[in-house]
């Protein structure tokens, strides 16, 4: 088999002008309607509610909500408020930013299964009160660790996913 | 099932993967068109038909970069498609390829991957970000690795299985690719356990030396028919199954310690191909393994480990490229030994596949005989499993 092709270039030749480069850098802004479901389950966080929706045909209690059953393709409309607890379905100590830079102090996403919903039916969010090193963190949180949502205060909360700061492990 | 066409692979090209490629995507394409239509004793006026597979195009901030690069992949002129199904798309473009000949409609198909990665700033990751959910995730200033460390770490806790396990996997794979001609400078060696384990935490339990890297590259494949493939001087191999599914889009909600979607793509690939026993008649397999933990994943959604066991199977070699009663994983180097132009991975991938069948593998030629193997694709939200099986 003959050698393949390709000509791999090095940090040097791009940052020289040894090879021509040319830019263009994109302006894309987008304004989403919150839709049928959303727009209930995010006003629901407005109020310091989680809130679920629970299909009759397969009896399982769903989050994040949505208005048709995607297993039983029908529509649902019996929604449910859910405890403001849960536990961690699985977590990450998270050292590097979108961009791929370096973060000093870790994030900690995690899926937390909520308290009312059918098992395994979780959200993602953050871990906070959890230590800020990785030894500290793994020694804390295990799966199944129970967690509750620490919410902004009434007047802050505006009907978003970060009305909830984090959740904190409990007990 | 009936279909008018047997489907051979009759030649398969790569280009090199490089962190950063000179060349733009259509000349990538351009080469490994070439490279696989050199290696079927065809020409372009010999091809029927193009399809072609490329991840976002926010990559390479080229709206529709199917129709960019399609002169170069040799479409000019010609019925042309692009399929997209994420990191999934490399294997599932040899699907895409293979109805379009099982169908009786043509006779001959080029498919080709490309993938530039490199030209996205201030890093490709961020391409990724747009992935989420807009209302219940980007809010919380998500990146991409996020969703595979929470997944490792399901699988790990759920299991019990040792950090130790997982870069056993990348070091078998980074040895494998050291023999590859298209392994991406840096990527591929010999590495210690230790180093492995003593790389960079990027997210935990994700390190450095556990994920594949940023490449640009280019693959390509040639099929045809039963009938024409008789007419060439090569045996054929033949596409002997395909099986192709998509879990929820509400990842949260998943079982994130199986891949379900996964088995859903082998069973039907496995029924095609009148596979019953998956781990005696498969000889050869390509897991997908732009991670460590997701090559040990992807061989129990593939039923050719229980759950929960393909980590101990790699403790004892089962998965090591010169075992004998075992099956070779990855000989090929995989994504982690070779590197990850994302749709050009998993023709990288089904390329291994083609040539160990062949016997024209080289220093990477497993030990044991193989008279069939498969390579699987995974991609979109985590979400999607695409595999081939190829037998001769
Ligand atoms: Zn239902």
């Amino acid at each position: 088999m003959k050698p393949f092709s390709g000509t791999s270039l090095t940090d040097h030749a791009l940052t020289t002008g040894e090879v021509l480069l040319t830019y263009w850098k994109v302006k894309a802004e987008y304004q989403w309607d919150a839709g049928l479901a959303m727009s209930t389950y995010l006003n629901g966080l407005k109020q310091g509610k989680l809130l679920g929706i629970h299909c009759p045909q397969c009896r399982r209690t769903l989050i994040p909500p949505r208005v048709f059953c995607e297993l039983c393709f029908r529509p649902l409309d019996q929604w449910v408020e859910l405890a403001n607890i849960g536990k961690i379905n699985t977590y990450s100590v998270s050292y590097v930013n979108w961009d791929a830079t370096r973060r000093q102090t870790p994030e900690v996403p995690a899926v937390i299964e909520i308290d009312g919903a059918s098992p395994g039916m979780g959200i993602l969010h953050l871990m906070g009160e959890v230590g800020d090193t990785l030894e500290a963190i793994t020694r804390r949180l295990k799966v199944g660790t129970p967690v509750q949502a620490v919410w902004k205060p009434d007047s802050e909360r505006e009907g978003a996913i970060t009305d909830i700061r984090y959740f904190r492990p409990i007990g | 099932m009936g279909y008018k066409n047997r489907v051979a692979v009759v030649g398969a090209g790569l280009t090199r993967f490089m962190r950063r490629a000179l060349e733009t995507p259509k000349e990538l394409a351009f080469e490994a068109a070439s490279a696989a239509l050199e290696d079927a004793g065809l020409t372009i006026a010999d091809i029927d038909c193009v399809v072609s597979v490329s991840a976002p195009d926010a990559f390479d901030g080229v709206h529709m970069k199917g129709e960019y690069f399609a002169d170069g992949a040799g479409a000019w002129g010609k019925p042309y498609m692009r399929t997209y199904v994420g990191g999934g798309s490399g294997v599932f473009s040899l699907i895409s390829g293979w109805y379009h000949i099982a169908s009786g409609h043509f006779d001959t198909c080029l498919v080709v991957a490309e993938e530039k990665m490199s030209a996205a700033l201030p890093h490709p990751q961020g391409c990724f970000n747009a992935i989420y959910d807009q209302f219940t995730e980007r809010p919380l200033g998500v990146n991409l690795l996020w969703i595979f460390a929470l997944e490792m770490n399901r699988y790990m806790q759920t299991y019990g299985i040792p950090m130790e396990t997982f870069a056993r996997v990348a070091q078998k794979n980074k040895r494998n690719g050291m023999d590859h001609p298209s392994a991406q400078p840096g990527i591929a060696g010999d590495f210690t356990i230790q180093s492995i384990l003593d790389s960079e935490v990027m997210v935990w339990p994700v390190h450095r030396q556990m994920v594949s890297p940023i490449s640009d590259g280019a693959g390509a494949m040639v099929l045809t028919s039963e009938s024409f493939a008789r007419r060439l001087s090569k045996p054929p191999v033949w596409i002997e199954g395909v099986g192709w599914n998509l879990d929820t889009s509400y990842w949260t909600d998943r079982d994130l310690c199986y891949p379900t979607y996964v088995e859903k793509a082998a069973r039907m690939a496995y029924e095609m191909a009148g596979v019953t026993n998956p781990r005696r008649d498969i000889h050869v397999a390509e897991p997908y393994d732009p991670f460590a933990y997701k090559e040990l994943h992807h061989l129990e959604g593939l039923l050719l480990a229980d759950r929960g066991q393909a980590p101990r199977l790699a403790e004892e070699g089962f998965w090591d490229r010169d075992t004998e009663t075992g099956i070779p994983a990855s000989p090929s180097g995989g994504l982690l030994g070779v590197g990850n132009p994302i749709a050009a991975s998993g023709v990288m991938k089904l390329a291994e596949i083609y040539w160990q069948l062949q016997g024209q593998a080289g220093a990477r030629q497993v030990r044991r005989e193989v008279r069939r193997g498969l390579a699987q694709g995974w991609g979109d939200l985590m979400q999607v499993g695409t595999v081939v099986i190829l037998g001769k």
